[in-house]
Parts: structure tokens; sequence; C-alpha cells
């Protein structure tokens, strides 16, 4: 029988991930009552996501810090909704929860772009950090021809990852230029923490073929992935494969800001140099601010749970350490700008939206994602175009529209026991 | 050796690693997730809940995120849709 919950907190953090843990412990560690939501069933987010085995040494780490300052985990819990201002309505598998806070942190992290292609669709087609993600969930990649390909620091953490776990990593694609990379790498030299990084994965990537201004023009197989044909700098190459890693870099995750009303300013929150967003009392923090990386999501989280428990001058001894990994966003964001030809992969039967099966052909007329949307159902799928949004405003240069609740598709019930909770009281 | 858990896909067993998400039961069963809205056979794309591509039936409920699940032995796993 599915069951109805009410809490109540100071700080509340939605998000699990490196943002979400930093808010979370420090906030509780200066007394404020804590609870932290994460949609996986297991905390850590995308970098820490625990294996088959064991939870990442990090989550670990920083979950002790929980425990200690008593933090209430809600994990395999989605944020769905805003009720009223200061109370969102969350589900389990089982049951809903109603969450009230005084001080709300969002540390959602992001998603990988996609960017639809001939044949993206079949199986065995997967996200680059989506197959990571999967061998981490214990798909075995022992032997598995992987070709990686997209854009994106995270192509070579991927690849890296995969090949220590067996995998056969055939070549790694990258469609930015080897001119942006180099500038890119040279700009490496004022962060020793990331150029550490960038040697350790060299080690681990050695004799892996890294082709530039490359990507996968179509994906072949018959019930799934068999080949990919590939463009080399211009040359057309076919690979036989087992897995394609495919990922154009991330996308943060703003619906549940955009749904409390918080700015946002191409793309990404607006916040202060103390995390505020433009919503009084809601803090932003990690990648939903600008793709970073995990060491800029632990300061502006640390930062935000701070500032959330009143610890404002203890959060402005971070600024510096903020404003350096900033930086290195910036460049980051530079270096993965997608190229132009990216557009012309999709041709007119080509599906974009995967959960409507709309094709390239039937949105070409439309001027606009709302009008393509009434008009053809593009993004009005499960996946409420968290998918096919990114991709149609790279093709066409759609706006995104207003956010509507839920956020995620909700089984019916939460929202009726909410309503039945509601009446009782 | 860690330790195994048995579940069935589309009515055939399949034996993962404990600890793996129904997503990968069905990648490891060779089996597609659902069917899109006109037939085509799709598979997981994101692995981390974004994306609905991996939705399976599970123990008979329909639409289930099969990358948010993990394998509980005795498990009854079908194809969606
Ligand atoms: C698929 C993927 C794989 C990656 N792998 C690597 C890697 O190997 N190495 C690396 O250096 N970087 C990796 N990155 C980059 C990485 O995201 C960042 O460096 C870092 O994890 C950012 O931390 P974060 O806390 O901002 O966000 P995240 O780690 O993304 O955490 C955000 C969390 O919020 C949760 N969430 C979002 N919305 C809701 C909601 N409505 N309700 C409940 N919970 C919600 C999500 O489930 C998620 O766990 C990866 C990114 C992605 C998308
Ligand atoms: S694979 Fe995307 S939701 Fe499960």
């Amino acid at each position: 029988m599915a069951k109805f919950d009410r809490a109540r907190f100071d700080v509340l953090v939605i998000g699990g991930g490196p943002a979400g843990l930093a808010a979370a412990s420090r906030a509780g560690q200066h007394g404020a009552t804590v609870g932290i939501v994460d949609d996986n069933p297991k905390l850590g987010g995308q970098i820490w996501r625990a294996t088959c085995e064991q939870e990442h040494p990090q989550t670990a780490r920083w979950s002790e810090q929980l425990r200690r300052a008593n933090v209430t985990v809600f994990a395999g819990t989605r944020v769905l909704h805003q009720i009223e201002p200061g109370v969102l309505l969350a589900e389990q598998m089982q049951s809903a929860h109603e969450l009230r806070y005084d001080k709300l942190v969002l540390a959602t992290g992001a998603r990988e772009r996609f960017l639809p292609f001939p044949g993206w669709t079949l199986p065995n087609v997967f996200g680059a950090g989506g197959l990571q993600a999967m061998v981490k969930c214990g798909l075995p990649v022992i032997g598995k021809r992987v070709l990686v390909a997209g854009s994106g620091p995270l192509l070579l953490a991927v690849a890296a990852y995969l090949r220590n776990c067996g995998a056969r990593i055939l070549m790694i694609c990258e469609q930015t230029s080897a001119r942006a990379l180099a500038q890119f790498g040279l700009s490496l030299w004022r962060e020793p923490a990331k150029l550490a990084q960038a040697f350790r994965l060299k080690k681990d990537l050695a004799g892996i073929p890294f082709a530039t201004r490359s990507w996968p023009v179509e994906a072949h197989g018959s019930e799934a992935l068999e080949s990919v044909a590939i463009s080399r700098g211009g040359k057309g190459e076919a690979i036989a494969c087992d897995y394609l890693a495919c990922g154009f870099h991330l996308i943060p995750n703003t619906e549940l800001a955009a749904l409390l009303g918080c700015t946002i300013e191409n793309g990404y929150v607006s916040v202060s140099d103390l995390q505020e967003t433009s919503v009084p009392g809601v803090f932003c923090a990690g990648e939903p601010t600008g793709i970073g990386g995990v060491e800029l999501a632990l300061i502006e989280g640390q930062i935000a749970g701070l500032v959330a428990a009143g610890q404002i001058a203890d959060a402005r001894q971070l600024s510096r350490q903020r404003r350096k990994a900033l930086c290195f966003a910036r460049g980051l964001e530079q270096t993965f700008k997608l190229n132009p030809e990216l557009q012309k992969l999709a041709k007119a039967e080509t599906i974009v939206c995967r959960c409507e099966d709309v094709t390239y052909s039937r949105l070409r007329p439309y001027h606009s994602w709302t009008a393509a949307k009434l008009q053809t159902r593009c993004g009005m799928g499960a996946c409420q175009g968290r998918v096919c949004g990114p991709a149609t405003q790279f093709l066409f240069k759609w706006n995104p529209d207003s956010v509507r609740p839920p956020i995620f598709p909700a089984r019916v019930e939460s929202l009726a026991l909410r309503a039945t909770a509601a009446t009782n009281s | 050796m860690p330790e195994r858990v048995t579940v069935t896909v589309n009515g055939a067993r399949v034996d993962v690693a404990c600890g793996s998400t129904v997503a990968v039961a069905m990648i490891l069963a060779g089996q597609p997730c659902r069917a899109s809205v006109n037939g085509e056979s799709r598979g997981p794309l994101c692995a981390m809940g974004i994306c609905f591509e991996c939705c399976v039936a599970i123990n008979g409920v329909p639409h289930r995120r099969s990358c948010q699940v993990f394998c509980e032995n005795g498990m009854e796993v079908r194809t969606d849709g």
C-alpha cells in the first residue's frame, strides 16, 4: 500500500552528487536540520556513482559526515513538483513525500547532450557517461569493441574507465578541433590539479587513437548496433563495434530551478558569489550554474551549505578558490563548443524525438519549440524534452519554453495521496 | 566471486552480478527494453533516469525505468509496450 509522509528541514538539498553532498554536510555541521534527496538509489551523483560491489570512496567519506551531522537521506526519491513556496512533492517507489524547508539548495547536476544522427536509436548506442554508468551497474565489457565519440573531457574519463574494465577502445572521436584543444591544454598549466588528472588519464589512454574534428555519421545494425560510419577529419571510415558510447558534452538540469522561478541565463541558473539564486532562500550549486567539473561542484556546494546555515564568513573564505575554478569552467565551454557541421548529421527520416518517434523532416517546417510540440508531440513524451530539447535547440535554434509540473512523469497516486492528505489535515 | 542474482527476462532466466540494474539484465538477455511508438526496438541510452528508453514491465508493473532499479532474485521482467 502506498503511503504519504511529511517532513520539515531547515535546509533541504536536492541532488546527492558532489555539490549536494558538500552542501548537506556543511549545513549539517552547523546544527541545521538537513535533508538530502536523490533520484538514484545510491548517493554519489554522476562521477562518484557506486559500482555493483561498492560505494565510491568519496561518497563513503561524505556519507560519514552526513551521518555525524544527522542528515536525513532520501535515496531513490525524485522531486516532482512545488506544492507551494517552501513545500516540494517527492516520490519513491512505494510512497510520496511532502518536504518543507526554510532554505533550499538545488544541486541537480547535469546530463549528457545527445545529437541525432541516422541509427542513433539502435540498441547498444549509449551515452558516453551512459555506458560508463551501465558498466558500474554490472554490465561486463571484457573484450567488447567500443567506439567512444562526441565531445568533452568526459569522453577521456569514460574511455579510461572502460579500458580498465577490459573493453577494447577502438577510437575516441572528438568533434572539436586539435587547435581548440591545444589552447585549452595550455590553460591547464594554471591549474596544477587538473594537469595531474590529465596526465594520469594520458597513461590510461596510451595507444588509443584520438581523432579530432571527428564524429559518427551513421550507426548500422539490424536488431542492434553492428558498425558505425564516422567522419574522421573530413574523411569517411567504417568501424565494426559492439557498443557506441556517444555524448556531446553536458547540459545542466535546470528544470527544478525554472519551476521555482529562479532566473536562468544562457541555459544556466544565475547565482551570486554566495550561490544565491534570484529566489530568496533558494541556492544553487554544481553543474546547473555552469559546467565546471567536480572541484567547482564541491566548492559551490560547500558555499551553498554554509550560507544556507547562516555561516557567511566561512563561506567567503572559499571565494578565491571558487573564482579560480570558474575560469576552468569558462575554458571548457569555449573548447567544446559544437561544430555547426554537426547540424547536418540528422537526415530527413532521422528520429529527433525518441519518445514520440518524431523525425527531422516533420520538425523542419516549425519556427518554435512550442509550435512543434503542439503539432507533432515532439518533447511531449516521458522524458519531457530532456533529450530532444537540447538537440532541437542546436538543430533549429529553438528556445525551450516554460517548465510545467510535474517535472518528471508522476505516478497518479503520488498526486492523489497528497490531495487526500491535504483534505484530511 | 561476487554474489549472483537470477531474474527472468521475457520468460528466460538471466544471471547477473548482485547489484546490477534491470537495464543490465536486459542487455545480457539480448532483449530490447521497449517498443517505440512506431514499433522500433529501443534499449537504454542515458543510464541515469532521464531518457525513459529503458522502460520495462517489472513484476507486472509497466513503464519502470530499468536503469534505476536493482535486480532481485525472482524478479519477472518483460519488454514494455
Ligand atoms: C553521465 C555522466 C557521467 C559523468 N562521469 C564523470 C567522470 O567519470 N569523471 C568526471 O570527472 N566527471 C564526470 N561527469 C561530470 C560530473 O557530472 C561532474 O564533474 C560532477 O559530478 C558534478 O557534480 P554535481 O553534484 O553538480 O552533479 P551530479 O553529480 O550530476 O549530481 C546531481 C544529482 O542530482 C540528482 N537529481 C537531479 N534532479 C533531481 C530531482 N528532481 N529529484 C531528485 N534528484 C535529482 C541526480 O540524480 C544526481 O545524482 C559525468 C557527468 C555525467 C552527466
Ligand atoms: S536509460 Fe535513460 S532512463 Fe534509463
